[in-house]
C-alpha cells in the first residue's frame, strides 16, 4: 500500500506501482498487511455481533469522512509540503454544494435555470440533484475554489501560506452564515438521503436508512481516493510535488512549474475535502455553518502528522485513531470517571485541544516519522542512526542534506 | 552559444549585477571567478530565469531567453547544477535522476541518458534506491551533475561544484567536468577554487562586486597579477 517502495523507484521510467510489474500474487505477498486489513474492514459489519453494532458502524462511517479528508490534506501537506490550516473550507464547500443543489432552491423556469432566494418564489419546477451527480459537483466546486485560493497565495511560502489558508478556513463558513441565500444561520435541513443508484441498466436500489450501506459507500470513496493518490504519487506530478517540498529552487531549475504544480496539489487536496463534504451532508441530511469550525482543520492536520506525513496507511490510521479518541475515548473517560464520582465537574472533551497539542509534541520528540511512516521517512531516519553509529569520521563527512533529518518537520517551515 | 549583454539584476532594492557581459562558445569550458557575494550565483540564476534582469539581454543559441520561462530554457538544453549540491534529500537517487528529465517525454532517449549517467557515475547505480540525503558529499555532487545531464543539455551551468568537498573529491569532480565536455556538452563553471577551475577551463571571467573586471584565456588568467593576488594566494 505504501507508495514509495524501493522497487517502485527501481522501476526507472515506469510509473505504475506494483501490480503491473509483478502480478497480483506478488503484490498481495508484498502488501499482505494491507490486504488483511482491507478484508477485515470489508467484513466488519458481518463480524460485529455486539448489541452496539449499529453505533460502531456509524462511528466508522464518520471516521471514514475524516479518512477521506486526511488523504486529501496529505497531498497538500505531506507531499507538496504546503501548510494548509484552513482545510475545513473545502469540506464546507462540498457539504454546502450538495445542500444547495438538493434543497430545491434551483428552479427550472421558462427562460432557464434560477436560484431561489428564501422569501422569493420563482415560478417553475424545482430541480433537486441527488448525491450521485453532486459527488462530482462538490469535488469540482472544491477544486475550483482550491485553485482560486491557491493562484494568488501559492507564491507565498511557509508561515504566510499558513496564515492565508487559516483565514480562508474561517471566512468560508462565515460567508454561508451571513447570507440567507446560502443557508444563513439556519442552514439547510431535511436533505435527501441517497436513494437508489441510477445506472444505464436501471436503478440499483439500496436502503440508505441502513448505516451499513453508508459504511460501504464511504469505504468505496476512500478506496477510490487511495487509488487516485497512489497513482498520482508515482507519476511525474507526484515526484514534482516531493521535489518542490525538498527544494524549490532545484525543482524550478529542473523545469518544474512551481505555481502550476502547487496548484494541482491544492486542487487535488481540496477536491477530496469537497467529496468528504458531500458525503457528510448526505449522511447527516443537515448542513449548518457551525458544523465547520477551525478545529476540523486542526483535527485533520493532527491525523496527517500523527499517522505519518506522506504515508497513505499512516494517514488512514491517524484519521481513525484521532477520530476514535475524539468521539469515543474522551466520552468513555468522562462516563467511567463520573460513575465512580471522580472529577464529576470535569469534562474531558474540554481539554481535547490540549491533548492534541500534547500528542503532537510527544510525536515530534518520540516518533517524528509518524505511526506508520512512509518507506522513505523510515529509511531516512534509520540510515541517519546508522551513520551516527559509524563514528566521528563518517559524521564529519555527513552531507549537508542530512540537516533536514534533525528537523523532521522542516518541510512545514519553508 | 550563451551570451550575456549588459545585464543588470536586482534583488529588491539591492543592485547585484552591474552591466555584466560574457560569452560561452560551443564546446568550451568557461569559468566565472569571484569572491563570496560577488554575484556569481545571481549570474547563474539570471541565466536560468530564476531571477530576471532589469536591463540587458541573455541569449542562448542566438535566441533571447531573459523573459523565457525556466521550463522552456531547460527544454532548449540549458541546465543548472545548483550550488551546495542541492539534490532532493528525501527522494531516492533514481527519483532524483528522473526529476532531471522532468521536462522530457521521449522515454527511450531518457533511458539511454540514464544508462549514460549511470556509466559515468557507477556509484549512483549501486545506490539507486537509497535516499539522496543519505549519500556522502561527493556522491551528492555526482548526483547533482547526473541529474543535470538527464535533461540532455547542450550547456551545463555549474555553481561551485567543488564547494565543501575534500581535495581528492574536488579532483574527481573536475575530472568529471572534463569528461562531460568531451562528450560534447559545453560547461559554464562558477568557482571559488580558481586554480582548479582555470586548469581545466579554456577562458575565464573575474567578477567583483557585480562587475566583470577581467576577461581572458584561462592560461593568461593563471599568471595575471590580480587573479594571483586575489584568488591564488600569491
Amino acid at each position: 500500500m505504501t507508495a514509495s517502495t524501493p522497487s517502485a523507484a527501481k522501476a526507472g521510467g515506469a510509473n505504475q506501482p506494483g501490480p503491473s510489474q509483478g502480478g497480483v500474487i506478488q503484490y498481495v505477498q508484498r502488501h499482505w498487511v494491507a490486504v488483511v486489513v482491507l478484508a477485515l474492514v470489508i467484513a466488519f459489519p458481518f463480524l460485529d455481533f455486539t448489541s452496539d453494532a449499529v453505533t460502531h458502524v456509524t462511528v466508522l462511517v464518520n471516521a471514514g469522512v475524516f479518512v477521506l479528508m486526511a488523504l486529501g490534506l496529505n497531498i497538500v501537506v505531506g507531499y507538496a509540503g504546503l501548510l494548509d490550516l484552513g482545510y475545513v473550507a473545502f469540506f464546507t464547500l462540498g457539504a454546502y454544494s450538495y445542500a444547495m443543489a438538493n434543497f430545491g432552491n434551483i428552479i427550472r423556469t421558462k427562460s432557464g435555470i434560477a436560484y431561489q432566494v428564501p422569501g422569493q418564489t420563482i415560478p417553475g419546477t424545482p430541480i433537486t440533484l441527488s448525491v450521485w451527480p453532486m459527488l462530482l459537483g462538490g469535488l469540482v466546486v472544491a477544486a475550483v475554489f482550491g485553485i482560486l485560493l491557491g493562484a494568488p497565495t501559492l507564491r507565498l511560502r511557509g508561515d504566510y501560506l499558513a496564515i492565508v489558508t487559516l483565514g480562508f478556513g474561517e471566512i468560508v463558513p462565515i460567508i454561508f452564515h451571513n447570507n440567507a441565500a446560502l443557508g444563513g444561520a439556519f442552514g439547510f435541513t431535511g436533505l435527501d438521503l441517497p436513494s437508489s443508484i441510477p445506472t444505464p441498466l436501471g436503478p440499483i436500489k439500496f436502503s440508505f436508512l441502513n448505516q451499513v450501506t453508508f459504511y460501504y459507500f464511504i469505504l468505496i470513496l476512500c478506496l477510490l481516493a487511495v487509488l487516485l493518490v497512489l497513482s498520482i504519487r508515482n507519476s511525474r506530478f507526484g515526484r514534482a510535488w516531493i521535489a518542490i517540498r525538498e527544494d524549490e529552487t532545484a525543482a524550478a531549475a529542473s523545469g518544474v512549474n512551481l505555481v502550476r504544480t502547487k496548484l494541482l496539489a491544492f486542487a487535488m487536496g481540496a477536491s477530496l475535502g469537497g467529496l468528504a463534504g458531500v458525503f457528510y451532508a448526505s449522511h447527516l441530511t443537515t448542513v449548518t455553518y457551525d458544523q465547520f469550525d477551525f478545529s476540523i482543520s486542526i483535527y485533520v492536520l493532527v491525523m496527517v502528522v500523527l499517522g505519518g506525513m506522506g504515508s497513505i496507511p499512516g494517514v488512514i490510521a491517524g484519521a481513525v485513531v484521532v477520530y476514535f479518541v475524539n468521539s469515543y475515548v474522551l466520552g468513555y473517560l468522562n462516563n467511567t470517571l463520573h460513575d465512580h464520582n471522580i472529577l464529576v465537574n470535569f469534562d474531558f472533551s474540554q481539554i481535547r485541544n490540549l491533548l492534541y497539542g500534547l500528542v503532537l509534541i510527544l510525536m515530534m520528540i518520540l516518533r517524528p516519522e509518524g505511526l506508520i511512516p512512509s518507506a522513505r521517512r523510515r529509511q531516512e531516519l534509520h540510515t541517519f542512526e546508522q551513520r551516527t553509529d559509524e563514528g566521528a569520521v563518517e559524521a564529519l563527512d555527513a552531507p549537508p542534506g542530512l540537516g533536514v533529518v534533525g528537523n523532521p518537520d522542516g518541510q512545514l517551515e519553508e | 552559444m550563451l551570451k550575456l549583454d549588459g545585464v543588470d539584476t536586482y534583488y529588491g532594492p539591492s543592485h547585484i549585477l552591474k552591466n555584466v557581459s560574457l560569452e560561452v562558445n560551443q564546446g568550451e569550458i568557461v569559468t566565472l571567478l569571484g569572491a563570496n557575494a560577488a554575484g556569481k550565483t545571481t549570474t547563474m540564476k539570471t541565466i536560468l530565469g530564476l531571477v530576471r534582469p532589469t536591463k540587458g539581454a541573455v541569449s542562448f543559441a542566438d535566441q533571447r531567453i531573459d523573459r523565457t520561462p525556466t521550463k522552456e530554457i531547460v527544454s532548449r538544453g540549458l541546465v543548472l547544477v545548483p550550488e551546495a549540491r542541492r539534490v532532493f534529500p528525501r527522494m531516492s537517487v533514481m527519483e532524483n535522476l528522473q526529476m532531471g528529465a522532468y521536462i522530457r517525454k521521449d522515454t527511450a532517449a531518457i533511458q539511454a541518458d540514464l544508462d549514460r549517467v549511470l556509466t559515468l557515475f557507477p556509484r549512483l547505480k549501486e545506490r539507486a534506491t537509497q535516499l539522496a540525503g543519505t549519500l556522502s558529499g561527493g556522491e551528492q555532487q555526482m548526483l547533482a551533475i547526473g541529474r543535470a545531464l538527464m535533461a540532455s543539455p547542450r550547456l551545463v551551468c555549474m555553481d561551485e561544484p567543488s564547494m565543501g568537498l575534500s581535495p581528492i573529491l574536488v579532483q574527481t569532480v573536475f575530472d568529471t567536468i572534463q569528461r562531460i565536455r568531451d562528450q560534447g556538452v559545453t560547461v559554464f563553471l562558477v568557482e571559488q577554487n580558481a586554480f582548479m577551475a582555470l586548469n581545466i577551463a579554456d577562458r575565464g571571467y573575474v567578477l567583483q562586486q557585480g562587475r566583470i573586471v577581467l576577461a581572458d584565456t584561462a592560461k593568461n588568467l593563471l599568471t595575471n597579477d590580480l587573479v594571483r593576488r586575489a584568488y591564488l594566494g600569491g
